[in-house]
């Protein structure tokens, strides 16, 4: 089986209306059928990693959004299930985040290791 | 001869991607490669049958001239050409993203499908490219 990396960068793109972010939710769909895949957050999709976030609140007339995205809980549960989640250590600085700002268990590597890292993998996949 | 799989992820009538995607799929089905499709998100879209031409005022052309191009016939006109030059493609939809649209009635030879189908699909393809919304 192909070794897959899935490197998500196109970051908030219809989050609030599929509650989910849809390359993490490919991800935890094609593990569930037996893919070997691994993510790395670059660009803005960093701050998916960031514990804490709370987007409910949504409401339009009497119509309230009771299942808001929780894209940090869908990495953790993506890394509870063996699938190693990575972000740019680079990218996260950029934009004033600190490690101890992610959810557990993920892990950071840098610009310049990111060659060696897909180096690892037979295909990558850009989201 | 290669499998090749394309993830495609536009809506219709949204972005050029989508044009350079079925460009890909028609240049290598007449090279004599099998192509799998796997629309996702918006792109379940394209092949959904109940598009309809229209005429164009500001063009100054009726519905026969403006000729308006639709996705779903660019889409069978790739499952034509695979037949024509007896080679494969498989057009998988997302269903869920289908359902999420209402676009059920695809045209045929578009079928319904899963990520499990996307997977199994690159698995057994020497390539295969993402082409995500950016």
């Amino acid at each position: 089986m192909a070794r897959t990396l899935q490197y998500i960068e196109g970051a908030y793109r219809a989050n609030i209306e599929e509650q989910d972010d849809p390359a993490v939710w490919i991800t935890g769909a094609i593990k569930g059928a037996g893919g070997d895949l691994a993510v790395v957050l670059a660009g803005n999709a960093v701050n998916y990693a960031v514990k804490g976030q709370d987007a409910s609140g949504l409401s339009f007339g009497g119509r309230a959004q009771t299942q808001p995205p929780r894209i940090a809980d869908d990495l953790s549960r993506l890394i509870a299930k063996g699938v190693e989640v990575s972000l740019v250590a680079d990218d996260a600085a950029e934009r004033g985040l600190e490690r101890t700002a992610f959810v557990e268990g993920i892990r950071t590597v840098s610009r310049g290791e990111l060659p060696k890292l897909f180096a690892g993998y037979d295909r990558i996949f850009r989201w | 001869m290669a499998n090749l799989t394309f993830l495609i992820m536009d809506g219709p009538y949204e972005n050029e991607r989508t044009v350079t995607a079925f460009r890909l799929v028609d240049s290598a089905l007449k090279k004599g490669h099998d192509v799998t499709v796997f629309a996702y998100e918006g792109a379940v879209s394209l092949t959904f049958a109940k598009q309809a031409p229209h005429a164009n005022a500001v063009h100054g052309r009726d519905l026969a001239q403006e000729d308006h191009p639709l996705p779903k016939d660019w889409a069978a006109a790739l499952l034509k050409t695979a037949q024509e030059n007896g080679r494969k493609l498989e057009w998988v939809n997302c269903g869920l993203c289908v359902d999420e649209r209402g676009v059920g009635e695809a045209i045929p030879g578009a079928k319904r499908g899963s990520p499990g189908d996307f997977w199994k699909a690159a698995e057994a393809s020497q390539n295969a490219l993402v082409i995500a919304t950016r």
